[in-house]
């Protein structure tokens, strides 16, 4: 039915699919995001996606509490100077429980969600955090830029009042991992989609949605009594809608790849429990210009499945790309990248090799 | 049977000890009676008690079907008096709480040996199958020393012993009662052996001796 | 195996032919246990409902954050602590009243709620939460909590402040007599925006307490979650009902051993009689034994099943109380675990164990033989007078060290239960004393056996005797401490509730408003602000009253000591009256100086007087109007008495109430604040006085009892006086003379007894339990009384053992002779 889709490519679904579908699954696992998402069939009282609208920035880093969820994402591949490689997560989602969400002291209705991670080869450390909106324990401030719950901490590093994120430090920590990263942007911010007009299908549903990938990334991590100082690249993600998704999904495996040479690429393969998988993707140069992929160009297909607790999960992967002569194999940093969360997934670093080599994060749902 | 060799007993009294029994001897085949006789006061109980194994000798040998009962310990002892020997008492000793019933065939529940047909022949010949619901405060001197003869004789004991069974009753009923411990003594073939004041009713026993000062003198 | 049983056959055969003297240990047994487990269940209920209300946010076990000087905190401090990492929960608790009925309104933040939290499971139940968050919300209640409250799930009742409730719906978890609402909803009900009550630690693994110093310096103080105030300020009222349910375990137990002692004495010939069969004394122990257990499944079921009916009856009144005195919520529902009635069972074997333990020993040690020995009895009856003579001098002693060494309520129970058994166990000798003597001054013959004969006849009854002495001692020492509280309570009551009309504004800006018009009344003549605010002296909660300068005070206001200057000086300077019970606690003293915490800076006052404050488990301080104001930003500023003249009192209210409607959060006048404050006091002491009133119930039922079994061997003394010829009913009158005199005689021991009995509650259990000390008062008529009730208890239990007697016919006399052995 995307291939029918008049106006959105393929791969803008993949984008919106791979977050909305974590809140779908979230609210399936019967926990506590599904009395935040209420992600049902429809959603009135909330604002809806319109195409043509204008991002503008510092406005769109911050919070839109009209819309009913919204997200900050970053991953970061990273290498320690003990020669060894580690990864990082830091999530901040926001949901609101009901329209008008915004509102003074506890009557506000937005509840935010954070999750954190830090891995190495041996070790993965996770941990998630719960937070009412309203009376400054968590939110989001455009400019200058700061996204924080609780001692979680996503911010800018310049003083000015109109600073975005261009400079940011990023920080989150339990009681075995603690992490604080210099993030520095080395290009523009992409805009996915019709100018972060990013469509998913021909009833409507859409999202606002745009990315930085082109983060350096410098600072020091500990695991379990360990200081290590880490350097590499990172990723953000900010995207923000009301509508919901199908209802036969049953997960996804995602890939975003920093290629050697400085272009970018994410690829999506989405699980549906009726048909084939849907296979998107979409090139970044190293410029900033996005260009998609034909779907019948991509391959993605799982080599090796190890058992997690009782669940069958694949860690090693071959990704094809017939138009771009992209042939390689990925491997995980940390097979047991588990997130242990209310809503459990699969998201840590990964390698790759063959016709390219570079770095990268695979997020797998629904094993 | 039974054998008693050298058997000697003293009390202790404010005054010292006073020997009671200064070595006595006897012995008693199966089958056999023997009355004891003696003034009050003269050691017939006592003699009863420690051939009973109701109480401990300083002195001598007791020895009943081989068994030297001066050697037994307290569990021992209790198991030879369950088991082996019946004893009729002046006072009856009936259970109050318990039948006439219940009386005649406890101490043959308690060694585990009771017979309901040899209960019944007893119960019979005892004449006491009319009152064997009632209690004994119900019932006559008479009637309550057959229920302990009954009682004694129910095990099936190898000795029966007995102190002034007639005691305290009259003389017609003494008679009486005596008349039915003797038949039902033959009927079993058990040792007998009766401490009496009374000569009228030792001459009813095969044998009978006196005891005096001690000790015992043959008549 | 076989001789226990056919042993143990024989043994029960005897309560065949005794049902009577078998009901009575039964009877005994199961009081002893039914009132021991009956205050256990009362204690148990009680303490599990404080469980449930100081568990139901964190879970139990978990160490909360509270403001270190009481009261209220800003939210910004929580918020403060989360950004800097310190996981912690926020609560605020409050009571409001719905109706007639006050509510404990408990506000959490469900999403930062610890997981162990037995409400957590909202977390997770996204139709709940969701519920919580959107539309009006929800109010989380206990089914139990609706019936109290007379209302059903979905109502949206409105507080006493005119704020209304979300929708109530039914929670299993929400703890007896509290709402459970959002912390947003909670602030608003309660009308403290912005504020706290406490902070539950969310995740004790991650919790940095060097990192909460640094955020939030000493504005915050950690506390055990089962160290709470109410388990503290409620454990002497449930040591009370324990101490009283272990005497009325012990007077059951008198019963208990009087009737196995009397049982083992008419079976002491079957005994004998079972030795002389051959069962060895192995056999007849564990026989004993079997006999007892069974006892004890029977007469301890029953007296478990009796506890059960016992605290469900007492249940109302022990939860007022606690509610009453200490705003605690007691679920009137009673729910008890198998503990509980295991414990009971156990203390039913362990009873019977111990009232039997002689027997048994007797048993193991009977002879197969034994001989009669002349004039036995009279050497029993001296080494029995030897031995209780020596027992009672030791618990004297033992008395004597609980107050010379002992400190506080238990070294308090602790005299009283060694100075009455010490007394209960003279009884006996003072009473063969007593007979010693009359039989020396008796001329007649027929008075000579009367006296003597009861000498024999006291080791029988003396059981009974000392249940009963012990049982209108308490009643006399219950009975003069609770009737002189009262009169104190009352007379205090008076002076202290002098204003008119009592009342509390909704806020204080209507607070003002009313105020202002209240000054323009002519009917009213003053209106005086006592404004309340809360701190911690010592760990203590405290609450400060500001006081302002009136006659209303200075004229009627209770003072137990005061400096000369007192009144002038609480005004002028920085001075302080401190109620008796925190002038205890911290041993303080007129003209001593006392720093107390407020919301600013340390307040020092000097102490210029010490006031009586019964009933209140809390210290309480009064100080200048003017300086509550100043020091203390929190201070409540909404409660006032009124001084109007008396006739004007009904106009006044009805005045207020028509002009300010809700403004008036509520309005009462002086008669109401009296008969409330007496109805507290009644239901404090309506459990003590039920208790008090069963012990002697059951001493009563224990005199019957030894006097129905003894009467049958009593026979035996008397068929020769018979003989003799003096008529039955001439014997039966003696019978019943001897006994009354016994009654009077423990009675007449009672009174002193119970005259140190109220000496020890006063001065040492009351000041230990509550904080006070009451004047020592005496009531003579309270005496006569229990005199009475003695000999009553006497009659009436004499009557049918007497009437038997007197009825007995001839022949059973005769049968003395005949059978005797």
């Amino acid at each position: 039915m995307n291939a029918k889709s008049p106006n959105g490519s393929p791969e803008r679904r993949s984008a919106i699919s791979r977050r909305s579908a974590l809140l779908l699954a979230l609210s399936s696992s019967g926990a506590l995001a599904e009395g935040f998402g209420g992600l049902g069939a429809t959603a009135p009282g909330f604002a809806i996606p319109r195409p043509g609208t204008q991002l503008a920035f510092p406005r769109d880093h911050g919070a839109h509490p009209e819309f009913r969820t919204e997200w900050w994402y970053v991953t970061a591949n990273l290498a320690g100077d003990d020669g060894a490689a580690y990864g990082v997560q830091w999530t901040l989602f926001r949901f609101a429980m009901q329209p008008n969400a915004a509102r003074a002291g506890w009557d506000d209705r937005n509840v935010w969600m954070g999750h954190a991670a830090a891995t190495s080869a041996a070790e993965h450390l996770f941990a998630q955090k719960f937070a009412r909106g309203g009376i400054g324990q968590a939110g989001v401030e455009a400019a200058p830029f700061r996204a924080y719950l609780d001692d979680w901490v996503l911010e800018t590093r310049d003083d000015s009042a109109d600073a975005g994120i261009e400079r940011l430090r990023v920080s989150a920590g339990d009681k075995n991992f603690a992490y604080a990263l210099d993030l520095t942007a080395k290009g523009p911010i992409v805009l996915q989609g019709e100018g972060g007009y990013s469509r998913k299908s021909e009833a409507g549903q859409a999202s606002y949605y745009y990315s930085q990938p082109f983060f350096t990334a410098e600072g020091s991590l500990s695991m379990n009594g360990r200081k290590i100082q880490v350097s590499g690249r990172a990723w953000m993600d900010r995207e923000w809608s009301s509508q919901p998704l199908g209802p036969d999904q049953k997960g996804w495996d995602w890939f975003s790849l920093h290629l050697e040479g400085g272009a970018k690429l994410m690829l999506y393969r989405m699980r549906s429990v009726e048909a084939a998988p849907f296979l998107f993707g979409n090139w970044i140069d190293a410029e900033g210009a996005t260009s998609p992929l034909a779907r019948e160009g991509i391959a993605i297909e799982p080599l090796e499945t190890i058992r997690i607790g009782d669940r069958a999960v694949p860690i090693r992967w071959r990704v094809k790309i017939t138009g771009r002569g992209i042939d390689v194999e990925t491997r995980p940093l940390n097979p047991r990248s588990w997130m242990g969360t209310d809503f459990a997934y699969w998201e840590g670093p990964i390698r790759f090799t063959g016709s390219h080599s570079g770095v990268g994060y695979l997020e797998m749902t629904g094993y | 049977m039974l054998r008693v060799e050298g058997l000697k007993k003293s009390y202790p009294t404010p005054q010292g000890r006073i020997p009671v029994l200064r070595g006595v001897d006897f012995t008693l085949a199966a089958g056999a009676s023997l009355a004891l006789t003696g003034e009050s006061g003269s050691g017939k109980s006592t003699l009863l008690h420690l051939v009973g194994a109701l109480d401990d000798a300083d002195f001598g040998e007791i020895v009943l079907d081989g068994v030297a009962l001066t050697r037994l310990s307290e569990h021992a002892r209790a198991a030879v008096r369950r088991e082996k020997i019946g004893v009729v008492f002046q006072q009856f000793n009936l259970i109050p709480s318990l039948t006439v019933g219940e009386n005649l065939g406890f101490q043959a529940r308690l060694a585990g040996r009771y017979d309901p047909a040899w209960q019944e022949e007893l119960t019979a010949r005892l004449g006491l199958a009319t009152f064997a619901a009632r209690y004994p405060e119900e019932l006559s001197g008479g009637q309550q020393q057959r229920v302990a003869i009954g009682r004694a004789l129910a095990v099936r004991p190898r000795l029966l012993l007995a102190d002034e069974p007639t005691g305290n009753l009259d003389e017609a009923t003494g008679d009486a009662v005596m008349a039915l411990a003797l038949d039902l003594v033959a009927a079993t073939g058990c040792a007998f052996l009766m401490a009496t004041h009374s000569e009228r009713l030792a001459a009813r026993l095969q044998r009978r001796v006196r005891l005096e000062s001690g000790l015992l003198a043959a008549q | 195996m076989r001789e226990t049983v056919w042993t143990l056959a024989a043994l029960i055969s005897h309560w065949r032919r005794r049902p009577g003297n078998l009901a009575t240990l039964v009877l005994g047994l199961a009081i002893a246990t039914a009132l021991w487990s009956g205050v256990q269940a009362l204690n148990a209920q009680a303490r599990n409902s404080y469980d449930a209300a100081a568990n139901a946010i964190s879970g139990g076990g978990a160490r909360t954050l509270v403001a270190a000087r009481g009261g209220l905190f800003d939210q910004e401090l929580f918020v403060r602590l989360r950004r800097a990492g310190v996981t912690v929960s926020p609560v605020l608790e409050g009571a409001v009243r719905i109706g007639e009925k006050n509510v404990r309104i408990i506000g959490v933040e469900p999403v930062s709620l610890p997981r162990r939290s037995p409400i957590a499971h909202m977390r997770s139940r996204a139709d709940v939460l969701e519920e919580f968050f959107t539309g009006p919300g929800r109010s989380f209640v206990a089914r139990e909590t609706l019936r109290r409250l007379d209302l059903a799930e979905g109502a949206q009742p409105r507080t006493e402040r005119g704020e209304q409730l979300p929708p109530l719906a039914a929670l299993a978890e929400a703890p007896p007599g509290a709402i459970i609402v959002d912390i947003g909803v909670a602030q608003r009900l309660l009308d403290r925006p912005g504020k706290l009550s406490r902070l539950v630690i969310a995740d004790e693994e991650t919790f940095d307490e060097a990192r909460l110093k640094r955020v939030a310096g000493d504005a915050l103080r950690l506390v055990a979650e089962d160290d709470s105030d109410l388990a503290r300020l409620t454990e002497s009222f449930h040591l009370n009902l324990t101490a009283f349910g272990f005497l009325a375990f012990l007077v059951g137990l008198f019963i208990v051993h009087a009737a196995y002692g009397l049982a083992f004495e008419q079976r002491l010939p079957t005994l004998r009689t079972l030795r002389a069969l051959g069962v060895g004394p192995p056999h007849l122990v564990a026989a004993m034994a079997c006999e007892i257990a069974v006892l004890t499944l029977l007469a301890g079921g029953a007296g478990v099943l009796g506890g059960h009916a016992i605290a469900q009856a007492l249940l109302p009144d022990v939860a007022k109380s606690l509610e009453s005195l200490y705003g605690a919520q007691i679920s009137d529902r009673l729910t008890l675990d198998a503990r509980w009635w295991l414990s009971g069972l156990a203390m039913a074997g362990a009873g019977a164990t111990l009232a039997a333990a002689s027997g048994l020993t007797k048993a193991l040690r009977l002879p197969a033989l034994s001989f009669a020995r002349p004039m036995a009895w009279r050497g029993a009856h001296h080494r029995y007078l030897r031995r209780q003579a020596a027992l009672a001098a030791l618990a004297l002693v033992a008395a004597a060290g609980a107050y010379g060494f002992g400190e506080g309520l238990a070294s308090g129970f602790a005299i009283i239960g060694l100075a009455l058994l010490a007394a209960a166990l003279s009884l006996p000798i003072g009473l063969a004393g007593a007979l010693a003597l009359g039989e020396r001054f008796a001329r007649r013959p027929l008075a000579r056996w009367f006296f003597a004969d009861g000498r024999q006849e006291i080791s029988g009854l003396s059981l009974a005797l000392m249940a009963l002495l012990i049982a209108l001692a308490t009643n006399i020492g219950v009975g003069g401490m609770v009737e002189g509280f009262r009169q104190t309570f009352e007379r205090w009551l008076d002076a202290r509730l002098v204003a008119e009309i009592y009342f509390e504004a909704a806020t204080p800006a209507d607070a003002r408003d009313i105020e202002a018009w209240a000054r323009t009344q002519p009917d009213i003549a003053a209106i005086l602000p006592v404004w309340r605010a809360k701190t911690r002296i010592g760990g203590w909660p405290v609450d400060i009253v500001g006081m302002t300068p009136h006659e209303t005070y200075t004229a009627h206001f209770p003072l137990i000591d005061a400096a000369p200057d007192a009144w002038t000086a609480l005004h002028a300077q920085n001075a302080v009256l401190v109620s008796e019970q925190l002038a205890r606690r911290l041993s303080l003293a007129i003209g001593e100086t006392l720093d107390i915490p407020t919301t600013g800076q340390d307040l020092r006052a000097r102490i210029v007087g010490v006031f009586p404050d019964y009933g209140n488990p809390k210290g309480q301080l009064r100080i200048d109007h003017e300086k509550l104001k100043r020091y203390f930003d929190d201070a409540s500023g909404v409660h006032y008495s009124l001084r109007v003249d008396p006739a004007a009192t009904a106009r006044v209210i009805e005045n207020m109430q028509q002009r300010f409607g809700g403004k008036i959060a509520r309005i009462v006048d002086q008669a109401d604040v009296k008969a409330l404050s007496t109805d507290i006091f009644e239901r404090t002491f309506a459990v003590t006085t039920a208790l008090n009133t069963l012990t002697l119930i059951v001493s009563g039922v224990a005199l019957f009892a030894s006097l129905l079994t003894l009467s049958d061997m009593r026979r035996a003394r008397i068929a020769p006086v018979w003989a003799l010829g003096v008529t039955r009913r001439k014997l039966a009158a003696l019978e019943m003379a001897r006994v009354m005199a016994f009654a009077a005689g423990a009675a007449a021991f009672a009174i002193p007894l119970g005259l140190f009995m109220t000496w020890c509650l006063v001065a040492i259990v009351n000041v230990a339990a509550f904080g006070w000390r009451l004047p020592f008062h005496m009531f003579p008529a309270q005496w006569l009384a229990v005199f009475l009730i003695a000999l009553g208890a006497a009659f009436f239990a004499t009557l049918i053992p007497v009437a038997r007697l007197a009825r007995v016919s001839p022949t059973e006399l005769l049968k003395v002779f005949s059978n005797e052995r």
